[in-house]
């Protein structure tokens, strides 16, 4: 064979449905023992910026699609990952130094993972919806609703099954995310936001940044137009702090030990309860 | 050098003038516009832009749906545009049409912003297609009710057939109606006037008329308040003042949204015309999103963290 130079890929940010850069020009490096693998973005709080206002337009449109809309389109990413499969497989090996083996366990538990988020869409309102009994001639109805947008630190370890066991559950309620990937091991996230890409998911729905998390967080925390985090991937020692940023516009800031769980789905809905005359 | 005194009010003084004006460089303008557009601002810089450019806002709503209640919140807001804040400075002016002025007025007086200036539209705006009388008496109309600043429109279709003279005429007849009781501000409407070289020559007709400011657009047209466009037009005033000694007012309305496209108005300002036209005075921009968004950057340098929508009023 020839002496082919390989064609090299420059590992971008995924905002509002595009690849840019970080406007900063930043880039951090990811190594493997030692060795060389990546140059990925380094997202700067302008960046994070950008996503949030990205995240907030695409809400309304994402809340007000249905839910068997918003079920079709994540199984539609499932679909996706599943012909993605080998390239989640080589950049897991690659970067987190499991076997061939274990990575293909882990790529096919996040696709099953990410299924039975998909099926939950259209199942929320009725699980976590109610009738209430009330002293009068009313129904009174209790519905789930998205809380917002919602920022994620996605775990460190097992890069894409901590990715989908945390984004899926914000997303298939109606919420948008801008999801901060690992910082270690970011390949498989953005690998994910080229599945995104194309999978008929809205733009701005899903922001992926990536980025060293001890700069990233503190902005995300104290930005008043973010309504919920998902802290499960920031060491125990800083998420007090974050809590405290998060404060001031009553974020509701979450950290999970479980990993694919129900608990994460309702944590990111709100009640609206609605009154209506029975008639006669 | 050719003289102010040249013009006499005849059309063919004023074509005569109008021809020695040099064209304007398109690629030149464009390109100007757009490196002025690229500077990089610091955290001072900026919180100091960001004041400015809210004391410059002409805080606009010309819908047809435009009620009573939404015009006199649009005063409140103008008066005390952050109400959790007072140091935050008032706007330049309440932009209305002419039958909100005295709605405007009383409820601007009763809540102390008598100083607070409003604009009414005038001339039949947007399209300014209507005969003479009907337009000298929708400028009485708002002069009376006590409109201090009139924005009126010129005939683009009078300009576009090359009577100079007539555009000429009317903007004359309605500065005299104004006199000394409200400001002129005189809407060009660039983005139906097709070049620049147009719109360097309609900006001296309005100047020499007695124009006190220049404006870009109604905002009912786009392409409004483009850079090149501005740019145009403040080199106009520049050259105008080194030619009579006056300095006229440039206003940029339409398509500015952002606090980033205000700076990058202010930057064109400074650049081109000087920075004595960095004052509500002589520079104003025509908006009504663009309050919240520079509400929000002013809370975002004094708070230290990113700001929400949901902490400033909807219009």
């Amino acid at each position: 064979m020839s002496n082919r130079i390989d064609v090299r890929k420059t590992y971008k940010l995924f905002i509002n449905g595009q690849f840019p850069r970080s406007e900063s020009g930043r880039v951090y490096e990811i190594t493997s023992a030692g060795n060389f693998l990546a140059n990925p973005a380094q997202a700067s709080r302008k960046d994070l910026r950008d996503a949030v206002t990205a995240a907030r337009a695409a809400q309304s449109g994402w809340a007000k699609a249905t839910a068997y809309n918003r079920g079709q389109i994540l199984y539609r990413i499932a679909e996706m990952l599943e012909g993605r499969a080998s390239q989640f497989v080589d950049e897991i090996c690659a970067v987190e130094k499991l076997t061939p083996t274990k990575a293909k366990a882990e790529v096919e538990q996040a696709i099953d993972s990410w299924v039975w988020h998909a099926g939950w869409a259209d199942k929320i309102a009725s699980v976590f919806g109610a009738t209430n009994p009330v002293s009068g001639p009313y129904f009174n109805f209790t519905i789930p609703e998205p809380v917002g947008v919602v920022g994620i630190f996605a775990p460190e370890k097992q890069s894409l099954l901590g990715l989908v066991n945390s984004l899926a559950p914000v997303m298939l309620s109606g919420n948008t995310a801008v999801l901060v990937a690992s910082q270690s091991a970011p390949l498989t996230a953005i690998t994910f936001s080229e599945v995104l890409a194309t999978s008929d998911l809205p733009a701005g729905v899903c922001n992926i940044l990536t980025g060293l998390k001890d700069e990233l967080s503190p902005w995300m925390a104290s930005h008043m137009d973010v309504d919920a985090m998902d802290i499960s991937g920031i060491a125990k020692k800083n998420q007090a702090q974050l809590r405290e940023a998060g404060a001031d516009n009553l974020k509701r800031i979450f950290a999970f030990s479980d990993k694919q769980s129900v608990a994460r789905i309702s944590a990111f809905l709100e009640a609206k309860t609605v009154w209506h005359t029975i008639g006669v | 050098m050719i003289t102010y005194s040249i013009v006499d009010g005849t059309e063919s003084s004023l074509k005569n003038f109008l021809k020695t004006l040099p064209g304007v460089d398109q690629v030149g303008a464009e390109a100007r516009a757009a490196m002025l557009g690229t500077r990089s601002i610091k955290a001072a810089s900026k919180n100091y832009a960001i004041e400015l450019a809210i004391s410059m806002v002409d805080l606009t709503t010309l819908e047809g749906a435009d009620t009573p209640g939404k015009v006199r919140a649009l005063c409140s807001k103008g008066l005390r545009p952050d109400p959790t804040d007072a140091t935050v400075p008032h706007v330049g002016a309440i932009c209305v049409y002419n039958d909100m002025v005295s709605t405007a007025r009383q409820h601007l007086d009763s809540i102390g912003g008598s100083d607070l200036p409003i604009a009414a539209v005038s001339t039949a705006f947007p399209s300014g297609r209507a005969s003479m009388p009907v337009k000298i008496h929708d400028t009485q109309d708002a002069i009376d009710a006590g409109a201090t600043e009139i924005d009126m429109v010129i005939d683009r279709g009078a300009f576009l057939s090359g009577r100079f003279g007539e555009v000429f005429e009317e903007i004359k007849i309605i500065k005299e109606l104004c006199g000394d009781r409200a400001h002129l501000k005189v809407i060009l409407e660039t983005g139906e006037l097709v070049t620049y070289d147009n719109v360097r020559k309609a900006s001296y007709i309005a100047m020499l008329a007695g124009a006190d400011f220049i404006k870009t657009s109604t905002g009912k047209v786009t392409p409004a308040a483009t850079a090149p466009v501005v740019l145009v037009m403040l080199e106009a005033v520049r050259d105008y003042y080194e030619l009579t000694g006056t300095r006229i007012g440039v206003k940029a309305a339409g398509g500015i949204r952002t606090t980033k496209d205000a700076i990058k108005q202010l930057v064109l300002v400074n650049e081109t015309a000087g920075p004595e036209w960095l004052n509500p005075a002589l520079f104003r921009i025509g908006a009504s999103a663009l309050l919240n968004d520079l509400l929000q950057q002013r809370m975002k340098m004094r708070e230290g963290r990113y700001a929400s929508p949901n902490y400033v009023t909807i219009d």
